[in-house]
């Protein structure tokens, strides 16, 4: 028990330490910024004892490590300033787009796993033979692929030749600020106002980004659910149960699935954390109003607060991912701890 | 006696011998591997066309024919023109040379980076393997393209920004990798003999660990290529990359993503370019791990 504490209190020593890298790079990168923080919010007519003023107002003329210091107090309270595109604390725009990305990135992981894992246990069961050279390829594939390049030929092929799916954006434009905004994921929202119009609308939006961010968390949960079925297979309960006459099936997908289960939640969760930062380009593609679209459309205008908040945000979020799927772990594999 | 006899021989009469041996078994199983061969042909194509692009190319990669803009495909202009009249094949030809410029920097950066901290934290322990370590910890933990993106975005956008930006978030896992090879070796009797010897700790990392950390080094960068060629691609789509008029692949598909609708050539051809030479260095990279690395074999 007290070495179960111990790794407790160790991970949470990494933890914060990591979280202190996090905003050092970030306040580091804000830094190095060839675009003038005081100018920006001055603007370039002011006279040189109004720049003066703001300089210090803003703290700029502390020691470096000073400014640091406040940058953390700031950021640990929420604070990462203004947005200058949309004249908005960051926190709050964060807050708003962040729901969409949840939404697509849990979607799309929903998918992966639904086709994955079953792909990855028949990989694994049909070693060295055809099926398991489909589905490697098939993994290779979503591997090799630009993500932004599926998205827009999907876009070409299935919105506008087939016209089957619907075009870019969440909603259609007349199904927009018809349910009132509790959670943000728009599939609750709706569920909730019991408007099924908008929620299938807003399923039918859904379909084509989240099938193709699907199509690369599937990639990988596919390739690692074999190597651990693998694992499995060779040991000697499998054996054994065949030996007592269980039915492959319940051998394959009982038995061996079942013992996979552990890392396989590790690979999950993995998998889920790398689709929150793997849905900026297919946000953009998609015009999905999420977290990537805001921190891409902040980075080409120059707006560094968003920018770094926004990095801060999915920073924090991939630490905290990891970190859970390291306790999920260590709580229901005995031998982990 | 053949060529053929004397590498395979059970009996090698020199280290240099064995160690010929070795490399040829190692590739006669990857030959054997068919997908491995296409990712190995693929890779070679790429270089040959990167190598000949002013021999392949039918026309000037930044030549603007304002009367033959937006063609379709023809014999004229293997894949069809953009929307400057350039001919997008002699785009993707030179943009192979982009491509490789890119993969090419980010591994002579990365590799040498990796090992380094890797090896070193790995060799001397204590304190310095904690410090070094824990700073892999920081960046390992960062998404890798955001991380990126806010680089880019602080050093200002262009090619060697994004190399940069790009190294910057790859080494990680290479000095995670070195470091856990150096714990295997470093108590091993033969690094404790140089020792005894009187070597230095950077001639026993240099000449004695660094070797052997290598070949999963190099299987890793193989594996890792795609996915350097993917962010380029997808900084350059993003306008943080290589800047107009210079043929990036990925910026070629931003801006042919306006002509989607009417005008498909001209956001897919260079895509496609992209797809093929990731899943080459995928295949290869894989074929690879199965020949250089059995643990993770089937």
């Amino acid at each position: 028990m007290l070495g179960h504490a111990n790794a407790l209190v160790k991970l949470a020593a990494t933890l914060a330490l990591t979280f202190f890298g996090l905003l050092l790079v970030t306040f580091l990168i804000g830094r190095v910024v060839p675009i003038d923080p005081v100018l920006a919010a001055v603007g370039d007519r002011a006279s040189a004892a109004v720049y003066e003023r703001a300089r210090i107002e803003m703290g700029l003329d502390l020691p470096l490590w000073q400014q640091f210091l406040i940058y953390v107090q700031k950021v640990l309270t929420g604070d990462f300033g203004q947005s200058v595109l949309t004249a908005q604390p960051v926190l709050s725009d964060i807050a708003r787009v962040f729901p969409a990305t949840l939404e697509l990135a849990t979607v799309a992981t929903f998918l992966g796993v639904l086709f994955g894992v079953p792909m990855g246990v028949i990989a694994a069961v049909h070693q060295g033979r055809w099926p398991d050279q489909v589905i490697r390829l098939l993994g290779l594939i979503g591997y090799s692929v630009p993500i932004f390049w599926l998205g827009l030929v999907a876009l070409l092929v299935f919105y506008a030749k087939l016209q089957i799916v619907p075009g870019p954006g969440r909603l259609d434009i007349f199904y927009d600020d018809l349910v009132p905004w509790v959670t943000g994921v728009l599939l609750i929202d709706a569920a909730l106002a019991r408007n099924w119009i908008v929620w299938q609308n807003a399923l039918s939006h859904l379909v084509l980004p989240s099938a193709i961010l699907g199509y690369f968390s599937l990639a990988y949960i596919s390739r690692m659910t074999r190597s651990l079925m693998l694992e499995q297979l060779r040991q000697e309960y499998i054996l054994t149960a065949r030996v007592k006459g269980l039915s492959e099936t319940r051998v394959i997908w009982r038995h061996a699935l079942g013992n996979t289960a552990v890392p396989l939640i590790t690979v999950i969760a993995l998998s889920y954390a790398n689709l929150l930062e793997g849905s900026v380009l297919t946000e953009i593609i998609f015009a999905w109003p999420g977290l990537g679209f805001y921190i891409t459309n902040s980075l080409l205008s120059a707006d560094m607060n968003a920018v770094l908040g926004g990095t801060i945000v999915v920073g924090s979020v991939f630490i905290a991912i990891n970190l859970l799927s390291d306790v999920l772990y260590r709580t229901l594999d005995p031998r982990a701890r | 006696m053949g060529a053929r006899d004397w590498l395979l021989t059970d009996t090698p009469g020199s280290p240099t011998q064995a160690q010929f041996g070795r490399a040829y078994q190692g590739w006669l199983q990857l030959a054997d591997n068919r997908l491995a061969m296409l990712g190995l042909f693929i890779v070679v194509v790429l270089l040959f066309v990167a190598a000949f692009a002013p021999w392949l190319a039918t026309h000037s990669p930044t030549a603007q024919v304002l009367s033959d803009r937006l063609q379709p495909p023809s014999a004229a202009h293997w894949l069809g023109t953009d929307e400057l009249g350039r001919d997008i094949y002699s785009r993707i030809v030179h943009g192979s040379r982009l491509t490789l410029y890119i993969v090419g920097l980010v591994v002579i950066i990365v590799g040498p980076v990796g090992l380094a901290v890797g090896t070193i934290a790995g060799y001397l322990g204590g304190w310095v393997d904690v410090v070094l370590m824990r700073i892999t910890d920081v960046f390992l933990a960062f998404p890798r393209l955001i991380l990126a993106l806010a680089f880019v975005a602080a050093l200002g956008p262009g090619i060697e920004n994004a190399i940069i930006a790009i190294a910057i978030t790859a080494w990680p896992p290479y000095a995670r990798m070195a470091r856990a090879e150096t714990l295997t070796i470093r108590k091993a009797d033969y690094i404790a003999a140089a020792r005894i010897q009187g070597a230095g700790p950077v001639r026993i990392i240099g000449r004695h660990v660094v070797p052997m950390c290598l070949s999963s080094v190099i299987v890793r960068l193989t594996l890792d290529m795609a996915g350097i060629i993917l962010t380029a691609a997808g900084l350059g789509f993003l306008g943080l990359g290589a800047q107009p008029p210079l043929p990036e692949w990925g910026a070629m598909i931003s801006t042919g993503r306006q002509y989607l609708l009417n005008q498909w050539w001209v956001a897919t051809m260079p895509g496609l370019a992209i797809f093929i030479v990731s899943l080459g260095f995928n295949l290869l990279g894989d074929g690879l791990r199965d020949v250089l690395d059995p643990r993770q074999a089937r």
